[in-house]
């Protein structure tokens, strides 16, 4: 068995979907006993190259060593066998099964044919007292809280007595608190000499429990570093191919009066009473953590969810708003943070999403005049600098980036007053980003006003006019372009 | 990249045809075994044997592109149908115009109901029509005694048998509802809001599509369907009988898949379902033409149904 110090390699793997080369000879390597970070963009290879691990995908070029051995990955049976687990950032919970069952589904230990529950509850208890879980083996699994059941998730790969535990984004749900749980339970794993993978997209994670990192970008390894070698600015330039500077275009805002004026907005019965001004021409950020109250503020606005008390007035008009319809009728238009659960209907075109909150303008003689419709959507399509072959193409064989702009065509084609925009750069590659960024500056040159809801600090810092930064429901702080501060901000959205 | 579009485009053409290239195929082979199947006489005859099933399903395929699913029309049309009968019946004082709107308006009502029940009440549309089918069916046996209502008014019993030139009235009749239907499918708001709720119903709403309303409108079509096939088959069949249309719900359904209307919702052609509609009568008149049994009818359109959804699965 040849010396190696690294208990994982891959070496040179290659991958391509059709023409498209996903994976370019890429190197990565895990050490024993190491979290490791995997980093980039959307899009830079980082799930393909996990897929090609745990055997859902294929390399085309390329070896798999474990322990300086080579392997040879079929499918993902094969790859459990060879120690290696992942966590998804999807879980898929049998809800209603007990924790214990869902450890060991497709292992139940049995007696007499039937399932021995009592070795079973007792080996789960094992596994859950070696993460410091106080989670009750028998308990059903709808009655646990996410975090919970992304411990059991981790008890299942601890099971099968993983070496090597892939982690997709765990902490995206997780609060505070609980990621500092799992953070404990990942330095547990390490002292008992399991190395972890580690991908997500929040540095300052990284930057707290990984040891080294490696870093793609467009299928190609960028960097290997340790963790202590390596600066947040760097690793974000080497993420994105470019400096910080040439991301947010800059903006040169001219104000005009008041355009959006909200007062005493409550989102919950007896909650916090929230109150802003929107100016025309302004891009007014709205940031904190996951969870703060900014997503149900905007559905609250926008007529989705239930108002329990406040005023909203339109250029000092006060207007009603208690249903999507109304909203838009008053000039509000909302992109919603999830382009393919609430932005896109996925069964239909380019064009037929962009006409479908404003279809009633595309009538001629009574009937839907497809000319119109398609005149329309060529012009919006030119003005977003959509990327298609026709109008005809089903909104899902587009990329992220061009998708958002499809969500942002349906929502400019009306030239609403006011504009909402939810975490409208999530999951799209960082060019597509710049557009998106660009766009809101031609958009705001004409007079429109932008509410933007982003958690990424970068870009509330590079886009925003003024920021509100919220914390558990309420507005814990709000700053001005010249003031922006990264850590002021993060402590506000903290509660402190 | 040219290249990779042409060959998209040709495919995508192919798997269009491919259910018309069927249906002439099928054509074809009972021509050859049958020398009476191509003549003009048989061909409006099939046309007319269609025009039952073609009312139901445009009907099924309005709501199943909203995500949702019929059960009930058979029945409805059953309790629509002796409803119609007891109207005209020559014992009593035939009323047919009062006749028309009453079957129909208790199959709108049951539509409605339906459309309630799934889009207010957020029963699953499953669920929600098994119930009425059930409903339906049992007060159309109360309703009608459990015995036929015959003796009906030779005026209405036109409405069934009449004919202009060659062309039956209830082909006349088909031909009408498919123009309509697509006009409501692709030049009407509504329409084009059904496919957008099938599709995703939260981006609709977003979208300030009253999804509630969509729903509740797919499933009045259905039931005004319904009745107009009750109205067309009573007249045909010169009786209100409580016990007709026992499955027809289901040949609609199965029309629909043949013509690649999704389960899940926000797909399906019109033209495609009419195409199924008229392969599934293609394959009865050709079988019963050959005396095949209809317990092999039924196994043969059974493989059909999995054929054509197989190859639209394939094709994504």
């Amino acid at each position: 068995m040849p010396e190696t110090e690294f208990l994982l390699e891959m070496k040179k793997i290659t991958k391509r979907f059709s023409s498209n080369t996903v994976l370019d000879e890429v190197d990565f390597s895990v050490r024993q006993g190491e979290v490791h970070a995997l980093i980039g963009e959307n899009g830079a290879g980082k799930s393909t190259l996990m897929k090609i691990l745990c055997g859902v995908y294929h390399a085309d070029d390329g070896s798999v060593l474990i322990q300086g051995e080579k392997q040879k990955i079929k499918n993902p049976a094969e790859s459990i066998a060879l120690g290696i687990s992942i966590i998804n950032q999807e879980m898929s919970p049998m809800r209603d099964l007990t924790v214990a069952e869902n450890i060991f589904m497709g292992r139940l230990p049995m007696k007499n044919g039937f399932i021995d529950k009592k070795t079973m509850n007792k080996m789960a208890q094992l596994l859950l007292d070696e993460i410091g879980s106080k989670i009750d083996p028998s308990q059903y699994m709808n009655s646990l809280k996410i975090s919970d059941m992304q411990m059991v998730e981790i008890c299942k790969a601890i099971s099968f007595d993983a070496k090597i535990i892939i982690m997709d984004e765990p902490t995206s749900a997780l609060s505070e608190k609980e990621v500092e749980a799992l953070f404990q339970i990942i330095n547990n794993l390490k002292s008992k000499g399991k190395s972890i993978i580690y991908i997500s997209h929040k540095l300052d994670e990284i930057f707290a429990i990984c040891d080294s990192a490696t870093i793609l970008r467009d299928g190609k390894l960028i960097d290997r570093s340790d963790i202590k070698d390596l600066t947040k600015d760097q690793m974000i330039s080497s993420m994105v191919g470019r400096k910080i500077e040439d991301i947010f275009p800059p903006r040169h805002p001219k104000f005009g009066d008041i355009m959006l004026s909200i007062r005493d907005y409550q989102t919950s019965p007896g909650g916090p009473k929230i109150s802003f001004d929107l100016r025309k021409g302004e891009v007014l950020g709205l940031t904190g953590l996951m969870g703060a109250g900014r997503t149900e503020l905007a559905e609250t606005i926008f007529g989705m969810r239930k108002r329990y008390g406040g005023v909203l007035k339109i250029e000092d008009k006060e207007v009603t708003v208690n249903n999507p319809l109304q909203a838009m009728k008053s000039g509000i238009a909302f992109c919603t943070d999830d382009r393919k659960l609430t932005g896109l209907v996925g069964t239909m075109s380019i064009k037929e999403n962009i006409t479908l909150p404003t279809i009633q303008d595309f009538f001629k003689g009574g009937m839907l005049s497809y000319k119109k419709e398609i005149d329309a959507t060529n012009r919006m399509m030119e003005m977003l600098r959509i990327k298609a072959t026709s109008y005809m193409t089903n909104v899902m064989e587009l990329s992220g980036g061009n998708q958002q702009k499809v969500v942002l065509a349906k929502w400019l084609y009306r030239e609403p007053k006011i504009l909402i925009l939810d975490e409208p750069t999530r999951g799209i590659d960082v060019g597509a980003k710049v557009e998106i960024y660009n766009v809101i500056n031609e958009l705001t040159d004409k007079g429109y006003s932008i509410l933007f809801i982003s958690s990424e600090m970068q870009e509330i810092i590079g886009v925003c006019d003024r920021v509100l930064i919220f914390h558990e429901g309420d507005v814990n702080g709000e700053l001005n372009r010249a003031e922006f501060n990264q850590e002021y901000i993060m402590r506000c959205a903290s509660g402190l | 990249m040219e290249r990779k579009l042409k060959t998209f485009n040709v495919k995508n053409i192919m798997s269009n045809v491919v259910l018309l290239i069927a249906l002439i195929a099928v054509m074809i082979i009972f021509t050859s075994l049958n020398s009476n199947f191509a003549t003009a006489k048989n061909l409006t005859n099939i046309l007319t044997q269609v025009s039952i099933n073609g009312y139901l399903a445009i009907g099924a395929m309005c709501i199943m592109i909203t995500g949702g699913i019929d059960l009930s029309s058979g029945s409805i049309l059953a309790l629509s149908g002796v409803v119609t009968a007891s109207l005209v019946q020559t014992s009593g004082t035939p009323n047919v115009p009062l006749a028309i709107c009453a079957g129909m308006g208790i199959a709108i009502a049951f539509g409605a109901l339906n459309g309630l029940l799934v889009s207010r009440f957020k029963i699953v549309p499953f669920i929600t029509t098994l119930a009425t089918m059930m409903i339906a069916r049992g007060i159309a046996f109360i309703y009608s005694n459990g015995r036929p209502i015959t003796g009906l008014d030779e005026s209405f019993l036109g409405l069934g048998s009449g004919k202009i030139g060659m062309i039956s009235y209830p082909v006349i009749i088909m031909i009408i509802v498919i123009i309509l239907a697509y006009i409501f499918l692709y030049r009407t708001k509504l329409g084009r809001y059904i496919y957008a709720v099938g599709g995703n119903e939260y981006a609709a709403r977003v979208s300030g599509v009253k999804v509630e309303n969509v729903k509740m409108i797919a499933y009045i079509i259905g039931g005004a369907l319904a009745g107009l096939t009750a109205v067309v088959l009573t007249s045909r069949v010169t009786s209100g009988l409580p016990q007709a249309g026992d499955g027809y719900e289901m040949d609609a359904i199965a029309a629909c898949a043949i013509g690649g209307v999704s389960l899940s919702g926000g797909k399906g052609k019109l033209w495609t379902v009419v195409i199924g509609i008229i392969l599934l009568g293609v394959i009865n008149n050709g079988m019963d033409m050959l005396n095949i049994s209809s317990y092999y009818q039924d196994i043969f359109k059974g493989i059909i149904i999995l054929i054509a959804v197989g190859l639209d699965l394939k094709k994504k």
